[in-house]
């Protein structure tokens, strides 16, 4: 919230030299951000005076309205100016830059040709002299509100500080000069005086005189006033001092009736509506909207209302969006003579929501959702009512209430809760003084139990360590010290954390580059890319940043491979790139988990039924590789990526985790469907690899034959870490075997029908040679195999007889038959 | 007898000089195999041993074995120096310009944001603390709901959270890691010391410095007589192993729904305060959701970017270049350059 020291000061004596650093710090310190503090008037030097229009001469023949100004600055002498502005009239009193004035923005002003007439001087509007946005005219003084010639920098309070505050959603109350003046004064042990003390409600008694009042909803809004006042003088216009209050708040000025209410809400945190009592059937009643109901809101807006809005409605229809918008149909304007004035302490939760239903953020939604002091609904109708009878020349009807102010409970508190609670030691005293600074009632039962009773603007007071920040913030955070807890030893990494890193070191450590991409895809480029099916049933965004990219995804794939994409476009031309994250997919049966308490533990059904409302997201990890492996050098000829290193890699993961990997062949997009692996652990797959699809591969323009593996962290066992029997130290016996079977039977059939034959003592079984130029169909596959027997050496026999074992093995299941 | 001593002593001396007149070790071999072989004069000489009279056999004997031994001590000394010769020679023909390019293995690396979750984990790992993790798409409930964060709160409206359809499942992608803290209180009796890093969504759009899809880690800590104090130290430790030892914090009061005191953690870093992240001591109402006894334990947890850690610490300008997965970025982090 904006605020200029200048109103602050009414109510609290700061010093003439605080500094700005001073100044901000003393709101940081007690929980205020400043966004920005702004010493206004620096970039404007005079002469700015007061000038009285003497004559206008209009100058025709230019493409836009020029006059030719006649004013009377004061002393006499008649000076003249161009000014394309025509909001005034001969008479008005105006804002008159002379020569030597320099305007912000280093706009020097000074006697100069044009139109062909000398203009010895500017007519300023408020754009012009920084003090609001408005542009549309001239500024035009209140008649009579000063001589001409008077200095307009004084009577325009132009030189001011304006601080902007950010203000917590706990703290509606700081939403308005009380507010944020108490905070001060706190901060910096200044007194306070506090607004409401000098408004006098007992001047506008309840009555059955004026618009009269009902709550229909009590849940809704806990109490209302309409005050109504008549012969308002619809002409009268808002005196500089308000309006320029208004304006440093950053608010327009827009009618005195208006700048009234906004000026009441500014300085007491109470938005007021003031409808056009002439306008109103009847009397007033604050209710549900129910069905079908319309408004044509203050913004021109035609709203169709939700049944379970508020609003402030007569007889016959609503005439205000409560707490949010008045209704145009009762809108005050320049003819509005009898006032009824609505001051309500309404529900914060409704409030947020009508005003989210309709996206419609006022400065009164704004105040009302965090919550306003009950007791200002009297309060500040009656300020309001007040300053209309002073500047408007109003006379009082009569007022309204309806319900009662709710006020939070008394807090029993034990006040040696807070050092405690803060780590550091807080005398009681201070305690003490601390929460009556803030408003709170403290009256002590005994050293353990003191009953506070919190200001009525403080809602959010409730329990003890509600309490105990507002003590703290008040000493002061940097009171508190610095101590270090410690947890129980044997925390660390569980097993599947621990293997994560293992693995992304593993890839990085082999010329892989991590990265991170967005889960959010393209459904048609993930279909474009062949997922159908289970593994392309996403999540869709309810507000998706762009419709582009509405839904989750289901694999990395996608992801990792536009950003192949990018890298290649920005000159990579070798990509190995990785990400390990987690997919979503939209596959199994899951059930919202309906209403839970928020205020107590969840017993284990509820609990059940949250956890199972959440789908399952394995933590996938993927790769795509273009290009080479190993670039060209002076040395070597490079070595492509293949398939081959694809699997590898792929494998590699997979055994680097304990696990026992194998393979068999798969045609899952989007891989070419003949270079496709499937990896399995113990029959089950955990991953795929392979070469992509030479469809993905042009549709992407990715260099021919690139490559991608995923696996599936998630699904990869835990392998207990095994406490190996001593290493066998007797010598190996290898045996090579060199077969030949038919093209279609695979590497690993025959690798594990010769495992199986072999026996016991087979240690491992490795492929060293495959020819396909056999002919005939057929193809010649060669394994070293390699036995070892832990109490012996191995005899020729004993090793020949293994051979012929897993020879007749392979012979029997593939059909091998030994190549001479 | 068919060698005589005088014989011997000729065939030592012949033997010596081919050894002294061998310049190439291929000459010394030849050498080797004429007067040291199985055929050579001094090994004839020793196979004659056996048939000569036993009188003659001690003299003769020691004829030959001296012969032989000073042949064999010259044959070693001139194959060291040869050897040595050649080793000095090949090291000078055989030079290499090293400065060639040594490896054509691209350089891999992993993203700076693994390399800063992996840092904090091991960090607060010897602190006692375990690493929690939990679902990115999760219950509102556990992502607003138990965190008293009301229904209507502004955290829950449609410019900041993504939320899943149809409405009716409850789903949205984390805001926070917090979720994961109530997972954890649910799940475990204190004492609880945990940190929770992980991946999270908010509706801004990708610009220089915000992102849609960021990380954050956080950290909660329920015990018996924890204390704001705690939380303090617990921050200065952090910032301190991150930022360097000298690095300051600060608190400033603030508000979130879930903790109650709560503060804004800034901390000191090239001449300025920058802000970091949020914290404060976890509001009784989360614990009481949580079923944790709030007359026996109190808490704090604190949050952080992890995008806005790396930035700073790195003097990274670019949120883009965090996100867009442009390999030069890993790549100049290495293995884990910090």
């Amino acid at each position: 919230m904006k605020i200029p020291l200048s109103w602050i000061r009414e109510f609290v004596e700061v010093p003439t030299d605080i500094s700005l650093e001073v100044l901000e710090n003393a709101f940081v310190n007690v929980g205020f951000e400043v966004e920005e503090i702004v010493v206004t008037g620096v970039d404007l030097t005079g002469p700015l005076v007061v000038a009285k229009v003497d004559s206008i001469e209009e100058l025709t023949g230019n493409k836009k309205p020029i006059r030719y100004v006649g004013l009377d600055c004061g002393g006499g002498k008649i000076r003249f100016v161009i000014c394309g502005a025509t909001n005034f009239s001969v008479g008005d009193l105006v804002v008159a830059a002379l020569p030597g004035a320099v305007l912000p923005g280093d706009f020097a002003i000074s006697a100069r040709e044009t139109y062909g007439k000398t203009s010895n001087g500017m007519i300023c509007s408020s754009r012009e002299l920084g003090l609001s946005d408005e542009h549309a005219g001239i500024i035009v003084l209140p008649a009579d509100c000063a001589k001409p010639g008077i200095d307009a920098i004084s009577l325009l309070e132009i030189n001011d500080v304006v601080i902007d505050a950010a203000v917590n959603p706990d703290r509606g109350y700081a939403l308005s000069i009380r507010g944020l003046a108490r905070e001060l004064a706190a901060s910096l042990g200044l007194k306070y005086k506090d607004p409401v003390k000098s408004v006098d409600c007992a001047k506008f008694k309840i009555n059955n005189n004026g618009i009269q009042l009902t709550i229909e909803d009590g849940s809704a809004v806990s109490v209302a006033y309409i005050r109504t006042i008549s012969g308002f003088d619809a002409k009268a216009v808002t005196p500089i001092w308000l309006s320029r209050r208004i304006e440093k708040c950053g608010m327009r000025s827009i009618s005195l009736a208006v700048d009234i209410t906004n000026y009441v809400m500014l300085e007491l945190g109470q938005p007021l509506h003031a409808f056009d009592a002439t306008k109103i059937s009847g009397s007033l009643v604050m209710r549900r909207a129910g069905e079908s109901s319309k408004l044509k809101t203050l913004d021109g807006q035609d709203r169709k209302l939700d049944k379970e809005d508020l609003v402030v409605a007569d007889k016959s229809n609503p005439l205000a969006l409560a707490g949010v918008m008045g209704g145009a149909s009762s809108e005050v304007t320049d003819l509005t003579t009898s006032i009824a004035l609505e001051a309500a302490r309404f529900d914060p939760i409704t409030i947020a929501k009508s005003s989210r239903r309709h996206k419609l953020s006022s400065e009164a939604s704004r105040r009302l959702e965090r919550g306003v002091d009950p007791s200002l609904a009297e309060i500040s109708s009656a300020r309001a009512i007040d300053l209309m009878i002073e500047l408007g020349g109003a006379n009082y009807v009569g007022s309204s209430k309806a319900g009662e102010p709710r006020f939070a409970p008394i807090v029993s508190f034990d006040p040696n809760f807070v050092s405690k609670y803060l780590g550091t030691k807080v005398t009681l005293a201070e305690i003490e003084e601390k929460l009556v600074v803030v408003g709170c009632d403290v009256s002590k039962k005994s050293v353990s139990e003191w009953l506070i009773d919190p200001p009525s603007w403080r809602a959010d007071l409730i329990l003890a360590p509600d309490l105990v920040e507002e003590v703290a913030r008040m000493i002061g955070y940097d009171r508190i010290p610095s101590t270090l807890p410690t947890g129980k030893a044997g925390a660390g990494l569980s097993a599947a954390q621990y293997r994560k890193r293992s693995v992304a070191n593993y890839l990085a450590s082999n010329g892989f580059a991590e990265v991170y991409n967005s889960p959010f895809v393209n459904p048609t480029f993930v279909a474009d890319l062949g997922f159908t099916g289970d593994r392309a049933k996403s999540f869709k965004l309810a507000n998706p940043m762009s419709e582009e990219f509405p839904e989750l995804r289901t694999h990395l794939l996608p992801g990792l491979l536009l950003t192949a994409v990018r890298n290649q476009g920005r000159g990579a031309s070798d990509i190995a790139i990785f990400e390990i994250g987690s997919v979503f997919r939209n596959t199994e049966k899951l059930s919202s988990p309906g209403s839970i308490s928020v205020t107590q533990v969840p017993d284990n059904q509820s609990r059940e039924a949250i956890y199972k409302s959440v789908p399952n997201q394995p933590l996938h990890l993927a790769a795509v590789v273009a290009g080479k492996l190993a670039s060209d050098s002076w040395h070597t000829k490079g070595v492509n990526f293949t398939w081959v290193e694809a699997i590898g890699f792929a494998k590699s993961i997979v055994e680097n985790t304990g696990n026992i990997s194998s393979t068999v062949a798969s045609d899952f997009a989007p891989w070419h469907p003949g270079r496709c692996a499937e990896i399995q652990v113990d029959g089950k797959p955990v991953g795929h690899a392979g070469e992509l699809h030479p469809r993905v591969i042009s549709l992407l323009g990715l260099p021919e034959r690139s490559c991608a593996f995923v696996v599936v962290l998630s699904a990869l066992p835990i392998v207990e870490s095994k406490r190996s029997n001593a290493l066998i130290t007797m010598p190996p016996a290898i045996q090579d075997i060199s077969l030949m079977v038919t093209e279609n039977v695979s590497a690993s059939s025959v690798e594990s029908a010769l495992r199986e034959g072999a026996g016991e003592l087979l240690e491992s079984i490795t492929l060293f040679d495959r020819y396909s130029k056999v002919g005939e169909g057929k193809i010649s596959l060669a394994f070293t195999l390699v036995f070892r027997a832990a109490d012996r050496t191995l005899t020729a026999d004993e090793v020949s007889k293994y051979r012929e074992s897993a020879m007749a093995s392979a012979a029997k299941k593939c059909g091998a038959v030994l190549r001479s | 007898m068919s060698i005589s001593i005088a014989e011997v002593t000729e065939s030592a001396k012949s033997a010596l000089l081919a050894i002294a007149g061998a310049n190439e070790l291929s000459d010394l071999k030849s050498v080797k195999i004429e007067h040291l072989g199985d055929k050579s004069p001094l090994s004839k000489a020793s196979q004659a041993l056996g048939k000569i009279a036993a009188e003659e056999k001690a003299a003769f004997g020691k004829v030959v074995g001296s012969a032989k031994a000073e042949v064999s001590a010259a044959y070693e000394a001139r194959l060291k120096v040869l050897e040595a010769e050649r080793d000095s020679r090949v090291l000078i023909e055989e030079r290499v310009d090293v400065t060639l390019p040594a490896s054509n293995i691209p350089k891999g690396g992993l993203h700076p944001l693994t390399i800063l979750t992996n840092e904090i984990s091991d960090l607060f790992i010897g602190l006692g603390y375990r690493v929690a993790e939990g679902p990115e798409l999760e219950a509102e409930w556990l992502n607003f709901d138990a965190l008293n964060i009301p229904a209507d709160h502004p955290a829950r409206t449609m410019q900041d959270t993504f939320f899943i359809e149809p409405l009716d499942s409850k789903l949205v992608l984390r805001t926070h890691t917090s979720p994961v803290q109530i997972r954890t209180m649910l799940e475990n009796n204190p004492p609880i010391y945990v940190i929770c890093p992980g991946r999270t969504y908010r509706a801004d759009e990708l610009d220089a410095t915000h992102t849609p899809v960021f990380s954050q880690v956080e950290g909660l800590v329920i015990d018996r007589g924890i204390t704001m104090a705690d939380l303090k130290g617990t921050l200065d430790y952090f910032a301190q192993s991150i930022f360097g030892p000298d690095v300051k914090t600060r608190l400033r009061p603030s508000f979130f729904p879930f903790t109650e005191p709560s503060a804004e953690v800034d901390f000191f870093f090239n001449g300025r305060w920058i802000e970091w992240g949020g914290c404060g001591m976890v509001n009784p109402k989360v614990l009481e959701v949580c079923g944790i006894d709030t007359t026996e334990f109190t808490g704090f947890a604190f949050g952080m970017g992890l995008e806005r850690t790396l930035m700073v610490r790195h003097g990274i300008t670019d949120m883009h270049d965090i996100v867009e997965g442009d390999t030069r970025f890993t790549r100049s982090f290495g293995l884990g350059i910090k």
